[in-house]
């Protein structure tokens, strides 16, 4: 196609997508293919079509997603490993009608600050929680996580995670999801265009959730891929995602508005 | 004159955070300090100043609770004893790292381990020399009444906000449960949402309209930049050790030897130097209000006006009888002496201390 060709079909009548304007300019860091990038975009346009660009106040874990930051353009903080929900709750009880969010990985959430996570649901802090679990410890190089599934080899279970000496692949969410205190669990995926479709409109459930001030705590796991990780090309991973980790991690809606789904 | 009340020296501290303007507390019960969170849940001050009172799961969760409400520029409070003071230390790197101004009370317990619940002074070198990892200091004031509990409140604040740092009040079992009389401060109203975000632009509390988004966090990948960093907050505790040295001095003008002592060892001290003067002996007493910054200097100046030993008292094998031979540099004697476990020395032994290690032999 020629270059005038081009610059005719740029117009704004055939925008069909473009950067997300609460993204900041900063290139991501994550992995050709991580998932991470995309839950990223997800919060940021929800923020953006709620209003509350100037309202928020994000968390950042330790984790691949300790940066995100420097992605997200808005006010953030970072959190010691685990303790992002600690955080969240003097936040949001300090600032009564800002919107609060943490976004943490499974070793961040499910293993270290586990006390954090299940304290936070249980008391019913007004704030969402964005649960990133790709089954492994991504940054540290792909150890084992809470979340790693039964047989999967990881840097520390290099001959696949054997169940009686290293524990059950630990379901937080269906955890959480028994406490009165959270109103709000969902657990998504963001591997294809409809999965993404679907992220977001629960993410955005749960960010209005808080607007709205529900009685309850908002829970949205996002079961993704850790390509680097599991040492699988990103369309690989996916497909082993689809094929191992859903059975396991069902996606869906595990209780919504304060209601358990059967 | 403030209202004048009989009170726990826990109690006191209570009822000084919420005339101090606390927008927030977040604790975890522990002996020789629960009645701080117990007095503040009792008194419902979200009624009445709107502070927030909450107990956390964990001290790992309360100091992190800290983290979060300070660095969106509210004036955040916990309290504790040494066994969950120890478990705050990560979140305490953290919070000096990112410069969030916090106040931290310990109340001093018997150690090392679960120890027991009795006085002791024996944090001395947690507080003073880091406790969590890297180069970083707390700002420590170190009561020894009941009057002090709730009077240090307030300016701990006050140096939390000024320097954006991390202030320990760092008390013992004996002042949080003993009773005296104290006055109590006008309460200082909190601020408003408002006056927060115009006070404090750095805070994290929404992204101003049309302005540039702010981040708190200890994290630079950059060493170039993370060296930077260590850099400007070394002037900073440059700065303070300048500015905020605190101690206070009894007969130390005519001294031939001076008791060093803080906190509960200080009281103890007082009564030993009356019994040292009443034998003749010229003794003077030095009590270090903020253990860091340190009174070096003050302790150079004894030496140089012909002070012939020091004595360190304390609750302790032995902790801040190091700044105070750092301070002499081997120019007169520096001894110690010291009860450990919850033990509280008498005026006797220190007396005995003094006269048989110090100018004996
Ligand atoms: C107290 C503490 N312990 C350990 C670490 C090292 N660490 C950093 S990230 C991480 C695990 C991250 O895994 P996850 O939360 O699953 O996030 P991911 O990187 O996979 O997105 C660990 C163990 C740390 N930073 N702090
Ligand atoms: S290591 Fe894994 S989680 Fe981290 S950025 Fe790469 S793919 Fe994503």
């Amino acid at each position: 196609m020629s270059e005038i060709a081009i610059q005719n079909i740029i117009k704004p009548e055939n925008l069909v997508y473009q950067k997300s304007r609460l993204m900041t300019e900063k290139p991501l860091s994550y992995c050709p293919g991580c998932g991470h990038g995309t839950a990223h975009r997800l919060i940021m346009e929800v923020i953006d079509e709620l209003g509350k660009e100037n309202d928020t106040i994000g968390v950042a874990p330790v984790g691949c997603s300790v940066l995100a930051y420097e992605f997200m353009d808005i006010d953030m903080q970072e959190a010691a490993h685990g303790r992002a929900p600690a955080l969240a709750t003097a936040i949001k009880r300090l600032w009564p009608d800002k919107v609060v969010f943490t976004y943490q990985g499974d070793g961040d959430l499910a293993a270290i600050g586990t006390a954090e996570t299940i304290h936070a649901c249980n008391r019913g802090e007004k704030i969402v929680i964005v649960f990133v679990n790709n089954g492994i410890y991504g940054m540290t190089g792909g150890q084992m996580a809470p979340t790693t599934l039964e047989g999967m080899k990881t840097s520390t279970s290099p001959y696949g995670r054997d169940v009686a000496l290293m524990g059950n692949p630990l379901k937080i969410t269906e955890l959480v999801a028994q406490l009165p205190g959270t109103y709000y669990v969902t657990r998504q995926s963001v591997h294809n265009p409809g999965a993404v479709r679907k992220a977001k409109k629960a993410i955005k459930k749960a960010f209005q959730n808080q607007i709205d001030n529900a009685p309850g705590l908002s829970f949205i796991e996002i079961v993704s891929n850790c390509n680097s990780g599991w040492k699988m090309t990103p369309v690989d991973a996916n497909n082993w995602m689809v094929d191992n980790m859903f059975p396991y991690y069902p996606i869906g809606d595990i209780k919504v508005d304060g209601e358990l789904i059967k | 004159m403030g209202e004048l009340r009989l009170m726990k020296g826990n109690e006191a501290l209570a009822e000084a955070m919420i005339r101090a303007g606390a927008d927030g507390y977040f604790g975890y019960p522990i002996t020789p300090q629960s009645e701080v969170i117990e007095y503040l849940t009792a008194a419902k001050p979200h009624e009445s100043t709107g502070m927030v009172v909450l107990q956390a799961e964990s001290e790992v969760a309360s100091i992190n609770m800290l983290y979060g409400g300070g660095a969106t520029g509210k004036k955040v409070c916990t309290s504790s004893s040494s066994p969950g003071i120890s478990l705050m230390q990560e979140g305490l790197s953290y919070i000096a790292g990112a410069e969030i101004p916090v106040v931290v009370v310990n109340v001093v317990r018997g150690g090392p381990g679960l120890g027991d619940i009795q006085p002791s002074q024996s944090d001395y070198f947690q507080s003073t020399k880091g406790g969590g990892h890297g180069d970083y200091r707390l700002i420590v004031l170190a009561p020894s009444s009941v009057q002090e509990m709730s009077d240090f409140v307030p300016i701990a604040f006050d140096l939390a906000f000024k320097y954006r740092n991390p202030v320990m009040i760092q008390s013992d079992g004996a002042i949080g449960q003993m009773m005296e009389k104290v006055e109590l401060f006008e309460p200082i109203p909190r601020l408003t949402d408002k006056q927060v975000k115009d006070l404090y632009p750095w805070a994290t509390n929404g992204k101003p309209k049309g302005g540039q988004r702010r981040i708190m966090t200890s994290l630079d990948l950059d060493p170039a930049r993370l060296e930077r960093h260590n850099h400007h907050l070394q002037e900073k505790y440059h700065t303070i050790d300048e500015n905020e040295v605190r101690f206070e001095e009894f007969n130390c003008e005519d001294a031939d030897y001076v008791i060093v002592a803080y906190g509960s060892s200080a009281r103890i001290s007082q009564k030993a130097l009356q019994l040292l003067r009443a034998k003749g002996i010229k003794v003077g007493l030095l009590r270090p209000i903020t253990l860091w910054p340190y009174p070096t200097k003050k302790i150079q100046e004894l030496v140089k006006q012909g002070v012939k030993g020091f004595l360190s008292v304390e609750m302790s094998a032995g902790q801040m009888v190091e700044d105070v031979k750092l301070a002499v540099n081997g120019k007169v004697k520096v001894e110690f002496f010291g009860r450990v476990g919850g033990i509280i020395p008498s005026p006797e032994e220190v007396v005995d201390a003094l006269e048989h290690k110090l100018i004996g032999e």
